[in-house]
């Protein structure tokens, strides 16, 4: 193509002014140029932000929930109030109750107990508007052969038989075990994802980017990602949330076990906690040497899980005989 | 002329990288259609469980600062018109005679410890709307948990603690907690065993539905 251009002289050299005044017999100059296609460009984008969505502006424009001011809180606690009510039709409550002092959140699980009824995952799901489908738990009930002792490798999640429990075998829960040194905290390359001072690892769903390092990082499978937009019936919707924990998430971010935040932080026992029909899950303050945490760790076995990994974990497992 | 060929060429690779791109974009490169071997099964598929556990009333609010905690329990699980048991049992002449029964409470079956076990190592013989420790004192159905305790003194220390058996309401505060007989028939204390819920899905299976057009329609916006 380079001898189409051959014949041609190069264009003359000319200053500004001069080539401005060209401009009036029809020829086009870069300045010109450059103005027209700015303007265009920038209509387009005007255009373009115009016509978004409402709230996409202000969701690109976010920032940490850490770096928000009181009143910024209150003003994102309030447009999403609005967002989540006119979606579900119902009027929903976002929280963003904040840490108590002194407090420390344990939980101590009694294996001795546990017979794998599963009814924790479910009311989990319902309290933390987990998605229904692509299906979302943060509680895995494991079962394993008394024989073995916890083998993880053998341990079946998938079990499925009339009743339980099944005479040869043991039940062990795993959800996040809220660690003192959590792994996936520190993989995190935008700090979406952090301990708060009552110890609960909480995510920013808002600045998750969706990269899943936390995931590679947790030893206890405990975080989730929203492969999907998640889907909840509004009727099954649990409209007491809280910023930080059950608020209804969207596709592409991962999410947690918060120990019911929205609950533990107004007083409550989580919703796994209250279900349990053999009372095998024990919740309380680690830093009160009066709650059955306390009591539990003095008299009973205890012992948390992966150990060796030294991510000191906030739950722990126990048997009460 | 091979320059013609180069733009010929382009031009070809970037419509088929256009048709990628409007067929990911429209089709959803996620989702797969069709997937009807699986049940997602939710909270909503157990209708008899509830799911927002209700708490007994005073129990609404946290305690106060400085406010003793309270510890209330609901009234002892008796089976329909049986209390008070003096109802019947007033006109009737005490029998201590160990028997099998026949006019009443046949439906009961003994379970629970040795086969030596019997109505009066725990009923009142003479007063029947009271329980009968071991010491001869009488005690209130209400507290039967001393009854339970005279023999289960470990489990007995833990439930007083909290470590055993169910608590609901507030860890910091007003709290309510179950008899023993809430959960163990006195007569036939063994735990009863339980229906499992469904378990999740496995991930080979975990194919995502299509979401309907309304849910595509709201979710807009992203993280707004």
């Amino acid at each position: 193509m380079s001898q189409d251009y051959a014949g041609k002289a190069p264009a003359p050299r000319v200053p500004c002014d001069v080539a401005h005044k060209g401009a009036a017999d029809g020829g086009l100059n870069r300045r010109e140029f450059l103005a027209g296609a700015g303007l265009t460009a920038m209509s387009a984008i005007a255009t373009t932000v115009a016509g978004a969505a409402p709230g996409f502006i202000e969701s690109m424009l976010r920032r940490h929930f850490k770096e928000l001011s009181p009143d910024e809180v209150q003003e994102r606690l309030r447009l999403l109030e609005e967002e989540y009510s006119s979606r579900f039709g119902k009027k929903v409550t976002v929280a963003a109750t904040p840490p108590m002092e002194n407090v420390l959140f344990g939980y101590a699980l009694d294996l001795s107990r546990c017979i794998g009824c599963r009814r924790c995952v479910y009311a989990c799901v319902h309290e933390n508007n987990q998605s229904r489908d692509p299906q979302i738990h943060w509680i895995r009930v494991l079962e394993m052969a008394k024989e073995r002792g916890i083998d993880l490798e053998e341990a079946d999640p998938y079990y499925d038989h009339d009743t339980v429990p099944q005479e040869d075998s043991f039940y062990m829960p795993v959800a996040c075990q809220q660690c003192r040194n959590p792994p996936c905290t520190r993989v995190c390359p935008v700090q979406a994802t952090w301990q708060e001072p009552d110890g609960i690892v909480v995510i920013d769903y808002d600045w998750c980017i969706g990269c899943r390092y936390c995931m590679a990082a947790c030893p206890y499978g405990a975080r989730h990602f929203n492969w999907g937009n998640p889907q909840i019936p509004a009727a099954g919707l649990n409209t007491d949330m809280h910023v930080l924990g059950n608020r209804p998430r969207v596709a592409g971010v991962v999410e947690k076990c918060t120990f019911c935040i929205q609950r533990v932080r107004k007083g409550r026992y989580p919703a796994c906690v209250e279900i349990c029909p053999v009372g095998a899950r024990k919740f309380g303050n680690l830093l009160d040497e009066n709650s059955e945490l306390r009591y539990l760790m003095r008299e009973k076995r205890v012992f948390v899980l992966k150990e060796d990994l030294n991510t000191q974990p906030k739950f722990y497992y126990f048997y009460a005989t | 002329m091979e320059s013609t060929s180069l733009v010929v060429l382009l031009l070809v690779f970037a419509a088929i990288g256009f048709g990628v791109l409007v067929y990911a974009v429209t089709k959803g490169s996620h989702y797969k259609q069709g997937e009807t071997l699986r049940v997602a099964h939710a909270p909503k598929d157990y209708p008899e469980i509830e799911w927002n556990v209700e708490l007994l009333p005073g129990l609404e609010k946290p305690a106060k600062e400085g406010e003793a905690e309270t510890f209330s329990v609901p009234s002892p699980p008796f089976s329909e018109d049986v209390f008070p048991c003096s109802d019947c049992h007033e006109d009737m002449d005490p029998n201590p005679e160990r028997r099998v029964l026949e006019m009443a409470h046949e439906e009961i079956v003994l379970d629970h410890g040795p086969k030596s076990r019997w109505c009066f190592d725990c009923h009142n013989l003479e007063d029947r709307d009271k329980l009968r420790l071991v010491s001869g004192s009488l005690v209130d159905f209400k507290e039967s948990y001393k009854l339970c305790g005279q023999c289960h003194g470990t489990i007995y220390r833990d439930w007083r603690e909290g470590i055993h058996g169910r608590r609901r309401g507030y860890w910091n505060g007003h709290k309510s907690y179950l008899l023993c007989a809430h959960c163990h028939n006195p007569h036939k204390p063994r735990f009863k065993p339980l229906k499992p819920l469904a378990p999740p899905i496995r991930p080979s299976s975990q194919h995502f539905t299509e979401p309907s057009a309304e849910q595509t329609s709201k979710s807009e916006g992203g993280h707004s």
